[in-house]
């Protein structure tokens, strides 16, 4: 259930492009084309699957304030967290050099279709910023956080799917000519973005835990649900006791 | 400007009009959207970048001579990464709640389109000076769209700037609020700041036609 739960909400509530603008640049830049963006969506969604992961492991067992307990009682007051960023970046660098590697190595298919992308990646902040909300919301367990690897490189990869097939449409359209090209992108984009807030009500019914979260993302969208919903209870109530005094 | 020559100064002034990273080059849009809903982080953000940015330039640059092309990226994100370490430190020490808020955005400078392209086609091939010059130009380009934005935002959606309410108190119904204004909630919220940035582009190139794309 926890799995599932996170996976849709890394999905659609917590959209890497729609709610947070992760990896823009090369969502603007690469979704010209239906056939490159899926490229570039498929090597985000391979590569953040493996350094999500990766990065929990060095979160877990070498940044963390007393991560690094496992060497002896006496590094249990080492806190290294301030190191994380220089770490990931450079996990994130070697890695993105050693798949594509071995990718070359063992199925030239797949690199023709995704090697071109794959230098693009390093850069791409949707993968740092992976592993750093990664950090910052302390996901439990090595499983949750390849779960969250996956399900967030799909959710920027619906999104540079769909901005593509716009983009591809709206070439023939009569568009004013000073917001050709980068500037409606943008403005779709905005619209796309409003249209995925309203995921934000998907998971009020979960545990108190997860609304907890989400009220911060949505900014009180989900809280004024709720708070509906506590009302038509009250009301529920109110009307039951006065069936039972009548 | 006297200080500069005529060549030093395009370096500076390029970047915040028609050569504009975020409008025109589409590059580091990542980071800049998300803490715009205010004045304040924003502009915190504009100096965090202008910091790295200028340094890095300096550091790329001293040492583009003896940088094996090969490992030029690898390089870079270290440069990148200390000097954001840096930058995170400080504002955790000093600004400890503003730190909060910006959260993960901060640790985004790495990744941010910008400083990587800067370095990659300015630092790595031109002396120190016109490098920093070139940094602080773009940097600057940054940070003015991220004022603007994040003034619009929070003059829009929360009738405030830099917290002061600038247009009355909206419990009390003081100044606009006095004649049926409402603050527009929907400012806030982060699908806005990709329209406010339409916008300006849009207002942008109907104002210089030479930018307009196909």
């Amino acid at each position: 259930m926890e799995h599932i739960e996170l996976f849709f909400k890394s999905v659609f509530v917590d959209n890497m492009v729609f709610a947070y603008f992760l990896g823009m640049c090369s969502y603007l830049a690469v979704s010209k084309k239906v056939s490159t963006a899926v490229g570039l969506g498929a090597a985000v969604i391979f590569v953040l699957a493996i350094t999500v992961p990766l990065n929990w492991l060095l979160d877990q067992y070498l940044l963390q304030e007393g991560a690094l307990t496992w060497l002896g009682p006496d590094f249990a007051d080492y806190d290294l967290s301030f190191l994380s960023f220089i770490m990931f970046i450079a996990t994130i660098a070697t890695m993105v050099q050693l798949v594509e590697i071995i990718v070359e190595k063992f199925s030239p298919s797949l690199y023709n279709s995704l090697g071109i992308f794959l230098p693009l990646i390093a850069v791409n902040c949707a993968i740092l910023g992976g592993s750093l909300f990664m950090q910052s919301r302390e996901i439990e367990t090595l499983g949750l956080a390849l779960n969250y690897g996956i399900a967030s490189g799909i959710g920027w990869f619906l999104a540079i799917l769909a901005i593509a097939a716009i983009r591809e449409k709206i070439r023939y359209s009569n568009v004013p000519a000073p917001l050709r090209g980068l500037g409606i992108t943008f403005i779709i984009t905005g619209l796309m973005a409003i249209g995925f807030m309203s995921f934000g009500g998907m998971l009020t019914g979960g545990e108190d835990e997860a609304t907890e979260e989400s009220k911060e993302d949505t900014v009180g969208m989900v809280s004024t649900i709720e708070t509906t919903n506590e009302l038509t209870d009250t009301d529920l109530s109110l009307e039951l006791k006065e069936d039972i005094n009548k | 400007m006297g200080l500069l020559s005529k060549k030093d100064s395009k370096l500076i002034m390029d970047p915040l009009a028609d050569n504009n990273p975020i409008t025109i080059q589409v590059l580091g849009i990542c980071s800049a959207l998300a803490i715009t809903a205010q004045l304040k982080p924003s502009i915190v953000m504009a100096i965090s970048v202008m910091f790295v940015m200028g340094v890095g330039n300096v550091v790329i640059s001293l040492m583009r001579n003896i940088i094996p092309s090969k490992i030029r990226i690898i390089v870079q994100l270290v440069v990148v990464a200390t000097l954001v370490i840096i930058v995170d430190q400080v504002l955790k020490a000093f600004a400890y709640s503003l730190s909060k808020e910006l959260s993960v955005f901060i640790g985004l400078i790495i990744t941010n389109c910008i400083i990587m392209g800067r370095f990659e086609a300015f630092a790595l091939a031109n002396g120190t000076w016109r490098s920093f010059l070139d940094g602080i130009g773009n940097a600057l380009g940054y940070g003015v769209i991220l004022i603007i934005v994040g003034f619009f935002r929070e003059l829009l959606g929360s009738g405030t700037l830099f917290g002061f309410k600038v247009l009355g108190d909206p419990v009390e119904k003081t100044g606009l609020y006095a004649i049926g204004y409402e603050n527009n909630g929907f400012m806030v919220l982060p699908p806005m700041a990709l329209i406010v940035v339409g916008i300006i582009i849009w207002v942008q190139r109907s104002r210089n036609k030479d930018l307009i794309e196909d």
